[in-house]
């Protein structure tokens, strides 16, 4: 009771809770301009917030993560469009379900199914935080090298039909990582007698490069589009009643949502698939699916929503981040010298309980705004594409820029905006990168002291934990080579990187 | 496609136009840095081989370019889309926003965060095909309230320009700190 009481303490102020409604409604609208995406708006938002407290500048982008998908669905379900990469299973039959003349309907099943996953996905969370607090303790440094390192694998082998891509792309980053000074012998690593390059390169300006400025350069190299003007009548709250309906569907996507969202690099396409192939075997109208089916459409909004809740887990108990957006959230801890792990969850609970209630109310008042605004996220969604680029741009810049007023680093966001142009263009995921230079770093750390403490390679695997994670490791590498030389190509959707 | 060639069907994979020339140009760069690791990282004989400041880049390269030559070669037996050079120019075309860019970045600590945004978004909405007044209202009102939630609310640090320099002092105060 006195953990609760402290965590309300350190939420009731009012800068985090208008970071909270900021966030929040910022990010609704920022998911439902196709084309920007809760990862660009963070990537600009990161330096603002490392001159906030802790909770207020996680609050600000644990809202954008949160509320993007919901506003995604906007677009997705009415011109067809998601607004963020992770609403195009919602196209399906949410886009049917409105163009049959229902979009009402339509959007307040979405938003419904989103509200339930999110609040699920929040309830799990606060419920397991218990047995995290028990079990992450027990991670010392070979454990969280080889938990990293299974992050890493998932990452590249949850790209299906891109491995290679995602293998090098990964590799990729965590040769970034290593440039610069290292940090025990201090010799320089790749600098090209470059100064420079002696600090390193940034993961922040990385960050900027690959995510914002790369999509303000396709936005403005590629043809202009306006989406068409559309409007919805009617109240918005009747979906949670229709949810009601499908309640079985809801929890049990929202539980692959959590549970794929604990895993390091899976996150919500996998969620997606499981919960939407669910939905349709255990519907008794299958051969409505992709043609307008309420089920399918709670089954990819309800798994989506119950994730980001979930990809908090590794990275609050283990300093782990599973995905981009919570590596981007890393740096905001790092920044203010708050070291997720372990020890958080032994020393700073309370803070850990607060950022569960900040997405609890989060989910909150992103269901009261969207269902009184709708109509006039819909204006904001008409932006045309060129305008959004430039716009992207002149952000970009605070984000770069106002790190350390350095033009070496705006030089280099350019060069990385300009390859992720080209990896977004090809399709090529984005996100191996940024997680190969966040877990590469966690591992060079953790295998350097873990190497110290074992007499043989097998000394690594004695204990209980590190022994599961290895054999885990063994287990993802043996089924994805076995499915892969039987040409088991399951039609998952691809990820945006 | 597939047919029965089995390494084809190994490594046939979805390849868009531009595919190719972006595997060759990542196997070239892996297998520069590659090369480089003798003379860009050093290797002491007294520490073990986690311990040498050249495991991680070697073994990160080593990965890059084995995953490279892998995604090259699936770029070679995948089907060819057309419009290679079409997708190599949209590439390059991207460069003039690049250029935009820096030039806003060097003329931020000139004449100041406000009067360089205001600049910048309305010289490059006017390229960009937007002449409409209304747009152009738009493109300054990014510009302006950009500078007055980054600079003036949330304090972001972005120097004052030097032509700040030449204003009466309580006007230059006032811009340095808001502006």
């Amino acid at each position: 009771m006195d953990l609760l009481l402290s965590s309300i303490q350190i939420l009731a102020r009012w800068e985090v809770l208008a970071a909270l409604l900021i966030g929040s409604i910022g990010g609704v609208i920022i998911g439902a301009i196709p084309g920007v995406g809760a990862a660009v708006a963070i990537a600009i938002l990161l330096p603002a917030t490392f001159s906030m407290d802790p909770i207020v500048g996680l609050t600000v982008l644990l809202g954008i993560y949160g509320s993007s998908m919901y506003g995604g669905a906007i677009p997705a379900i009415l011109i067809n469009t998601p607004g963020t990469a992770v609403n195009a299973l919602t196209t399906y039959d949410g886009h049917p379900i409105a163009r049959d003349g229902n979009p009402r309907r339509a959007l307040s099943l979405a938003y419904s199914a989103s509200f339930f996953g999110g609040v699920f996905s929040v309830i799990c969370l606060i419920l397991l935080s218990q047995a995290l607090a028990l079990v992450a303790p027990h991670f010392g440094s070979r454990e969280i090298f080889l938990a990293a390192l299974l992050g890493m694998i998932l990452v590249i082998l949850a790209h299906r039909g891109q491995v290679f891509a995602a293998g090098m792309l990964a590799c990729f980053g965590i040769f970034l990582n290593t440039v610069g000074l290292e940090p025990v012998k201090y010799t320089r690593r790749y600098t090209f007698d470059q100064t420079w390059l002696a600090s390193g390169i940034d993961l922040i300006v990385v960050v900027l490069g690959l995510f914002a400025l790369s999509q303000a350069f396709l936005l403005l190299t590629e043809r202009d589009r306006k989406p068409r003007p559309v409007s919805v009548s009617g109240g918005l709250f009747e979906g949670l009643k229709e949810l009601f309906f499908f309640k079985r569907i809801a929890a049990v996507s929202s539980s692959f949502g959590v549970m794929m969202g604990m895993i390091p690099g899976v996150g919500e396409f996998t969620a997606q698939f499981m919960s939407y192939t669910y939905a349709q075997k255990t519907s008794k109208t299958p051969e409505k699916f992709g043609k307008g089916s309420p089920e399918g459409l709670v089954a990819s909004e309800a798994a989506n929503n119950a994730v980001p809740a979930a990809a908090m887990i590794p990275l609050l108990a283990l300093g782990i981040p599973g995905e981009a957006l919570t590596a981007m959230m890393l740096s905001v801890f790092y920044v203010h010298n708050v070291i997720p792990g372990p020890q958080l969850f032994a020393t700073g609970m309370d803070f850990v309980l607060a950022l569960y209630l900040a997405l609890l109310l989060l989910n909150i008042l992103i269901l009261v705004f969207l269902v009184f605004s709708t109509n006039g996220i819909l204006k904001v969604i008409r932006i045309p594409t060129r305008f959004l680029g430039m716009l992207i741009l002149t952000l970009g810049f605070v984000g770069v820029y106002s790190l350390r007023n350095s033009t070496t680093d705006c030089a280099i966001a350019v060069v990385f905006g300009i390859f992720g142009l080209i990896l977004k263009r090809l399709r090529l995921p984005i996100v191996p990168i940024i997680l190969g230079m966040v877990l590469g770093g966690i591992m060079e750390v953790k295998l350097r002291s873990a190497m110290a403490r074992v007499k043989s390679p097998l000394d690594f695997i004695d204990r209980p934990i590190s022994a599961i994670i290895f054999g885990l490791i063994v287990l993802v590498i043996a089924i994805h080579i076995r499915g892969y030389l039987q040409g088991r190509k399951s039609p998952l959707p691809e990820g945006e990187g | 496609m597939t047919g029965s060639n089995p390494i084809r069907a190994l490594f046939e994979r979805d390849r868009r136009s531009g595919d190719l020339v972006f595997s060759v140009g990542f196997v070239i760069l892996s297998l520069f840095l590659l090369s480089r690791i003798g003379a860009e990282t050093q290797w002491f004989k007294s520490s073990g081989l986690f311990t040498q400041p050249a495991f991680w880049p070697a073994a990160s390269l080593a990965g890059m370019t084995i995953f490279a030559i892998l995604h090259a070669i699936g770029s070679v037996v995948s089907p060819r889309a057309a419009g290679r050079r079409e997708e190599v120019i949209l590439w390059l075309r991207s460069l003039e926003y690049a250029l935009w860019f820096m030039v806003y970045v060097q003329v931020v600590p000139l004449i100041g965060y406000l009067a360089a945004s205001l600049l910048f978004t309305l010289s490059l909405t006017f390229r960009i095909g937007y002449r409409g007044q209304r747009m152009l209202l738009a493109a300054a009102a990014v510009g302006f309230f950009t500078v007055l939630v980054f600079k003036s609310l949330l304090s972001v640090k972005i120097p004052g320009g030097l032509v700040y320099e030449y204003l009466p002092d309580g006007l230059r105060n006032f811009m340095l700190l808001y502006f």
